[in-house]
């Protein structure tokens, strides 16, 4: 039924409505930002390719990862693919009520669906130049395939749950203050060459690695790539920690999404 | 049917919160057309939005029974980047309509042309308010709620929008909200007044009109 209303109605109708508002507005993203120009939506996961591919290469030019026996692909591709789900998702989401205010208008779009349609397009990129990657990489042999492909769909998934509850928690926060934008930018910049994505904790100093572990994404990162070539070295991670962490965030982004809706002024 | 229930309203400014609506009751019955009148600022946009659920009322209750439009002939809600055409995707999508069945009739309606597949940054105003317009007529609702006047296009465009709204669709309800008496006196039954947050309502058309023209003098 057109132009059926949200508030009023049982919640199996609502979740239907949601899902058809969140697939509009996926869409209606897809369009504003790639457009029908050259390879169009392809961008969506080729940008992130480029990223990762240049740092790959980077990386196993200069042999970083201190010297052992790590296999260098497939530990530059886990680690940067990594970051950019943690890192972009925020990205994308603070300050994204602002540019939609005029959606505002129709009683069905609400602002988690603002931030889950991005979150969606921005967790799918990510997840397709991830697959791409190794799949080029696996085939032409420069890396071995998984060797616990669950447990790498698994750490991938909550890597994404970390990154989709902090964009949303710290999205809904930065309609509340200016601060999250100017914090954001340097924050980011600053917690990637501690996020794991370019060490192994196994090669921290024993003193510092109980500090680095403080930072969730980190077991995300180490459970992936124990899941990709974990034969080769010794990982820490406490896939619990990260999931208290996640849940924690969570219901922060869901509480203060809630109070941010309710004083939304459509332009 | 739509019932507002001592509905109020408060905008945060530097100064404290300002008070926008206080206490506003209304009723809207099925297939009712309903003006309100109110000076530029009275809180007339507020309302609507407030009606159709854009918006939330700081306290007092809106129940909805039949379903309401997004305040109509509004040419804002497009993206610039966008065609006219997937910003006709993007609003049948979210209603649950076909995009396929409208795209001829918003093509005939709104007379874009080739421009129909262009980005909407490359209209002028009146082509705007056509696909808006057009646009509106693509989603079906009980109550359509109708923010000033519907000043689109030139005079045989204004005779296509009146046939589509207040002939075709006149068995609907209709909120009109502006700030001419002549408009609201043409299309609706009875018309209440904004003023000083607080809403006014009169059982005939004359003595709202005079209620509004003594309060303009003000």
């Amino acid at each position: 039924m057109p132009g059926d209303s949200r508030t009023q109605g049982s919640l199996l109708e609502s979740l239907r409505v949601q899902r058809r508002v969140i697939n509009a507005l996926f869409l209606r993203e897809i369009m504003t930002r790639y457009g029908r120009h050259n390879i169009g939506f392809l961008w969506l996961f080729v940008e992130p390719m480029l990223f990762t591919l240049g740092v790959t290469l980077l990386w196993s030019t200069l042999r970083v990862g201190h010297g052992s026996a790590l296999p260098i692909v497939p530990f530059a591709i886990t680690g940067y693919s990594a970051v950019l789900l943690w890192r972009n998702m925020p990205a994308r989401c603070i300050g994204a009520v602002y540019p939609n205010l005029s959606l505002m208008y129709h009683r069905n779009v609400k602002v988690m669906d603002i931030y889950l349609s991005r979150l969606l397009l921005e967790g799918m990129g990510a997840t397709m130049s991830f697959i791409t990657l190794s799949l080029i990489f696996i085939s032409i042999g420069w890396m071995e395939p998984p060797e616990d492909i669950m447990q790498v769909i698994g750490g991938w998934l909550m890597l994404a749950w970390f990154g989709a509850s902090l964009a949303i928690f710290l999205g809904a926060l930065s309609e509340q203050t200016e601060l999250i934008e100017k914090f954001w930018h340097p924050t980011a910049y600053l917690l990637f060459p501690l996020s794991g994505a370019g060490f192994i904790v196994d090669a921290v100093p024993k003193g510092f690695q109980h500090f680095v572990l403080y930072l969730p994404m980190i077991h995300g990162v180490e459970f992936i790539r124990d899941g990709f070539f974990g034969s080769k070295f010794v990982a820490h991670y406490d896939m619990g920690y990260m999931a208290c962490v996640n849940l924690g965030l969570t219901l922060f982004a869901l509480a203060q999404t809630a109070k941010i809706a309710k004083k939304v002024i459509p332009e | 049917m739509i019932r507002l229930t001592d509905v109020s309203k408060y905008y945060p400014t530097r100064r404290g919160p300002a008070r926008i609506l206080d206490k506003v009751n209304l009723t809207i019955s099925p297939g009712e057309r309903i003006g309100i009148l109110g000076r530029n600022g009275a809180g007339k946009s507020t309302l609507i939005r407030l009606i159709g659920g854009a918006e939330q009322p700081s306290s007092g209750h809106v129940e909805r029974h039949m379903t309401a439009s997004w305040p109509l002939a509004f040419s804002g809600a497009f993206s610039n980047g966008l065609t006219g055409y997937d910003n006709l995707r993007f609003i049948c999508r979210m209603y649950g309509v076909d995009p396929a069945d409208h795209e001829q009739s918003v093509q005939d309606f709104s007379e874009l042309g080739v421009y129909l597949r262009e980005p909407v940054r490359n209209y002028s105003a009146g082509m705007r308010s056509r696909l808006a317009f057009a646009i509106s007529m693509t989603i079906e609702f009980d109550c359509f709620l109708i923010d000033e006047v519907i000043s689109v296009g030139d005079a045989r465009f204004r005779e296509k929008c009146h046939y589509e709204l207040f002939e075709k669709r006149s068995d609907r309800a209709m909120v009109i909200v502006s700030h001419d008496p002549g408009y609201i006196r043409e299309h609706c039954q009875r018309a209440a007044v904004l003023s000083g947050g607080q809403i006014h309502h009169f059982d005939t058309m004359d003595e709202a009109y005079d209620f509004y023209l003594a309060h303009l003098a003000e």
